[in-house]
């Protein structure tokens, strides 16, 4: 059984459809790219997953359960963490306290181990522990933001555009974590990208996105072989 | 002002501060409320200083109907406050929460303001009444100095109600739930917190700091009737602008601030006999032109 699974989905915001009769699936432990140009639909993939649209058709399934109709903060609480485009950083708030929030939903008592290692993952948030989360630089919150995600114990990861406004070096970085992380976790991660080579890189399948129908599907070695692909969203 | 007579320049001037300290911690108290909703809603609530009256009427009822102590009659108000304060955000402010239009729920408090004056006349005022009388809750006659036992007594209450919130908001769980919600309400979902929640507990916990403000300000008077809350709110609004609408401490100081600066006009500026009421406002326009975010209130830096 697939851990995330997309069923017809139509949706979009007050009277315009941005996505037609999406469907789409990935498996436990693997990452998946969605690649596709500014207005295909991809933020509002992320966004129906995570119940953020006024309205949507079809149906979400989340580890063979429903969430199609259900609230965001209840599908965060059932283990899909998103890191939104532009971070979502609570900006005015300690590193600290944006790493608690994380967690604010866990009841178990692994909370302050979490933080420690996360704290050892990324030494740059532990430096700034209680520094103001607007007052760093992009990279930097892209990081908090991540481990943020992280301190939920999710079993699925969204992304969207994490590279956005990064500069190539700590883009790359990024997603050498990320590809470390799903190693070493086995964290299942949707990741929506600019950036297809990269993303393509550490993912095991890919989506290529079109006007919010699914065009291209198929594993990530192959997409990034393929002429069409390559010629669209890799540029060469 | 016969009796200021025969004291000397130096004491006219600290008893006027002092009485001012003591309008000032009204002030204070209701910018406490009115930050405490904007903080976790984004909201001015226009209603507060009247809700506060009700509550100052329900501090009455208890006092002086059902015979309670009245520090007793305080803490069951400050108790009916917080739950109706929960009460009227879910049924009267979350219908329109989520409205095109921000100023909806401004609306919503405006109304909100007239009818409780009006139903709170209509419950607790008897026909022929004129003005109702709170009993003290602290002991009349000076403490030391010629400081007023009052005074020291409101701002003790200041200072606990200021503790307690800062305990709660920084070092609870619910506390960090609640930063969260102001902070960024979308992210906040996100992480799993139920904001709707969240808003209500900024409306109940704000309700009960308005229900001491308005109970102390009725025991500085011989007696209250439904106008009580009107000038005071007037008076917290420009505070919690002085301090910045985001900032708690600036509240606080601003409550000071406001309520010296209006003591030391009415006795020393005779120019200004009768519209003293421009004073605080001269002041805030000037801190509001040189710090737009008032005293205390954080500029948002937000790097990208």
């Amino acid at each position: 059984m697939s851990l995330l699974e997309l069923r017809g989905v139509r949706g979009g915001y007050g009277p315009v459809t941005v996505l037609h009769d999406l469907a789409l699936e990935i498996q436990e432990g693997e990452v998946a790219v969605i690649l596709g140009a500014n207005g295909a639909g991809k933020t509002t993939t992320l966004r129906a997953i995570c119940g953020m649209l006024d309205k949507v058709e079809g149906s979400v399934l989340f580890d063979g359960s429903d969430i199609t109709k259900r609230s965001t903060q209840a599908i965060a609480r059932a283990g899909i963490a998103h890191v939104p485009q532009g971070r979502g950083t609570f900006g005015d708030l300690s590193v600290d306290d944006n790493l608690r929030l994380g967690a604010i939903s866990r009841k178990d008592g692994g909370v302050a181990s979490d933080l420690e290692r996360w704290y050892e993952a990324f030494p740059r948030l532990a430096e700034r522990r209680t520094q103001a989360a607007g007052s760093m630089s992009g990279g930097e919150q892209q990081m908090l933001a991540i481990a943020r995600a992280l301190m939920s114990r999710p079993r699925l990861l969204l992304l969207d555009e994490p590279s956005l406004g990064l500069a190539p070096l700590i883009t790359k970085d990024l997603f050498e974590r990320l590809g470390k992380i799903n190693e070493a976790e086995g964290l299942t991660m949707l990741v929506v990208e600019q950036n297809a080579s990269l993303a393509l890189a550490i993912a095991d399948r890919g989506y290529v996105l079109e006007t919010g129908n699914i065009v291209a599907t198929g594993d990530a070695a192959s997409l990034a072989a393929d002429e069409d692909v390559r010629k669209a969203y890799l540029g060469f | 002002m016969m009796i200021f007579a025969a004291t000397s320049g130096a004491q006219l001037f600290f008893d006027q501060v002092m009485n001012g300290v003591g309008t000032g911690v009204i002030y204070a108290s209701v910018a406490l409320s009115l930050v405490l909703i904007y903080r976790t809603t984004g909201l001015l609530n226009f209603a507060q200083g009247e809700l506060a009256l009700f509550s100052t009427f329900i501090t009455y009822w208890f006092a002086h109907e059902q015979g309670l102590p009245i520090v007793a009659a305080l803490l069951a108000s400050v108790a009916v406050s917080f739950v109706g304060g929960a009460l009227i955000e879910r049924v009267l402010i979350r219908p329109v929460e989520g409205a095109s239009s921000p100023l909806n729920v401004v609306i919503v408090t405006l109304g909100l303001f007239l009818a409780v004056n009006a139903l709170a006349s209509l419950i607790f005022i008897k026909p022929g009444q004129e003005a109702l009388q709170m009993p003290r809750i602290f002991p009349t006659g000076d403490l030391a100095l010629g400081i007023r036992t009052s005074t020291v007594g409101f701002a003790a209450v200041l200072v606990i109600e200021c503790l307690l919130l800062y305990l709660l908001l920084q070092k609870t769980k619910l506390g960090l739930a609640l930063r969260a919600v102001a902070s960024n309400p979308e992210s906040a979902k996100l992480v799993g917190i139920n904001t709707g929640t969240m808003l209500m507990v900024g409306w109940a916990l704000a309700a009960p700091i308005g229900a001491v403000a308005g109970s102390l300000a009725a025991t500085r008077q011989s007696g209250f009737d439904a106008s009580l809350m009107q000038q005071v709110l007037v008076y917290a609004f420009a505070a919690a602008a002085l301090g910045g609408f985001d900032s708690p401490l600036g509240a606080v100081v601003g409550g000071l601030i406001v309520g010296i600066a209006d003591s030391l006009t009415i006795q020393y500026v005779d120019a200004l006999d009768g519209i003293e009421l421009v004073v605080p406002f001269v002041l805030i326009l000037v801190v509001l032109l040189v710090r737009p975010n008032g005293l205390f209130g954080r500029t948002i830096v937000e790097r990208v």
